[in-house]
């Protein structure tokens, strides 16, 4: 196998250490994130566009009301979470740049699609 | 039906390709099958378990469980397999070595393979819940097709995934015995690493750390994540055409670390004349 390019060890377990303490000294969940909704019914989302602010992390809250369960997917958002018949689930999106980012329900793509349109 | 299909191999080929990768490393491996069935059987088991759990499971942590299942899976999975990168490794490679030598295929002796197994069942539990949740849904929904061709989908997407993963073990099966143990072991470090990015997404969907969605770059326009060749990429080397800062820290530093790792405790190192 090739190994990669000599770096002085040093500089190994500094990568790691520097990963770690990020891990660590990252924020979590904070009081200020801006929190939306949802809602899952009959296969479709509603609304089908949400607006929220840019450069912020989002906290989405998706309620899935039909009787099966559905997968909230978005490539652009690097998001994917199943959300099961009737559970409400936070999905933490962004922060994002100002754009348009669609999302669908991979279990019923073709009648569960909405945006994410931040502003 | 084909629709359904495309799901269910979509789900499966990453554990697909995992198991076959780790079937094809553990060749001649006491107890191989033993292992590696128990820990694929104990994921598929545990799957059905987190489906049927699944809707309590999406309740806990304010509508985060899920996410916590699978940094805690996925954390799992990274330490067993850099274990193995490591410390399995280098049994493997005096076994290697002697094969070269006597020219015979490699027989690493009693030395079972519990943390490929224990590996292999955590991606069979990850895809495969997934998976369950879905046909779940599709057999309880008045979807058109019926139910019948919805399960043949099932079962079509889940052939052509064990398909691909019977394809890639035993393409690899046909590599010389000499050149097996390092190239199947290198395939195992990149599918550590994309674990470890893996992993980094799910912290970060979980909010427990907040890494920013803002991809480093953006390569979908030229392998387009949801190809055939990117899917493949995705599952056999951790591709992701829009990968975040942290994806690509935990992505490089997995890899520095094997790789420093080996060359610490590589047998030239503490080199005897095993005969």
């Amino acid at each position: 196998m090739q190994t990669l390019p000599a770096l002085p060890r040093r500089y190994h377990r500094s990568l790691a250490t520097v990963a770690l303490t990020g891990l660590l000294l990252l924020p979590a969940a904070r009081a200020a994130d801006p929190e939306v909704t949802l809602v899952i019914r009959g296969h479709k989302f509603e609304p089908t566009e949400l607006k929220v602010p840019a450069n912020q992390r989002i906290k989405l809250i998706v309620h899935n009301q039909d009787t099966t369960p559905e997968e909230f997917e978005s490539k652009r958002m690097k998001s994917e979470k199943v959300v099961p018949a009737g559970a409400k689930v936070t999905i933490w999106l962004g922060p994002l740049k100002p754009g348009r980012y669609e999302f669908v329900g991979e279990y019923h793509e073709a009648s569960a699609k909405g945006v994410v349109i931040a502003e | 039906m084909f629709a359904t299909a495309l799901i269910v191999f979509r789900e499966s080929l990453e554990a697909a390709l995992f198991v076959g990768i780790v079937a094809a490393a553990t060749r001649g491996v006491a107890g191989r099958g033993r292992w590696l069935g128990l820990g694929v059987g104990a994921g598929i088991a545990g799957a059905v378990g987190l489906a049927l759990a699944a809707e309590r499971i999406a309740a806990l942590a304010d509508g985060l469980g899920q996410d916590m299942v699978n940094v805690a899976v996925l954390s799992i999975a990274l330490l067993m397999l850099l274990w193995h990168c490591i410390w399995g490794a280098r049994h493997g490679q005096e076994a290697a070595r002697d094969a070269r030598r006597l020219g015979s295929s490699v027989r690493q002796g009693q030395h079972a393979p519990v943390a490929l197994a224990v590996a292999c069942g955590l991606a069979v539990l990850r895809e495969g819940a997934e998976t369950v949740l879905f046909v779940i849904g599709m057999t309880g929904s008045d979807s058109a097709g019926g139910i019948a061709a919805s399960l043949a989908g099932v079962l079509l997407g889940l052939s052509i995934g064990v398909a691909v993963g019977a394809l890639i073990y035993f393409g690899l099966s046909r590599v010389p015995p000499q050149r097996l143990f390092g190239v199947t072991q290198a395939l195992i470090v990149v599918l550590t690493a994309a674990i470890a990015s893996q992993l980094a997404r799910a912290l970060a969907q979980a909010g427990l750390v907040q890494s920013g969605a803002t991809p480093l770059w953006d390569s979908s326009a030229w392998l387009a994540p949801d190809s055939a060749p990117g899917a493949l990429l995705h599952a056999l080397a951790g591709y992701d055409a829009q990968p975040t800062a942290l994806q690509l820290v935990f992505y490089v530093g997995t890899l520095l670390i094997i790789v420093a790792a080996q060359r610490h405790t590589s047998p030239q190192r503490a080199t005897t004349a095993a005969a």
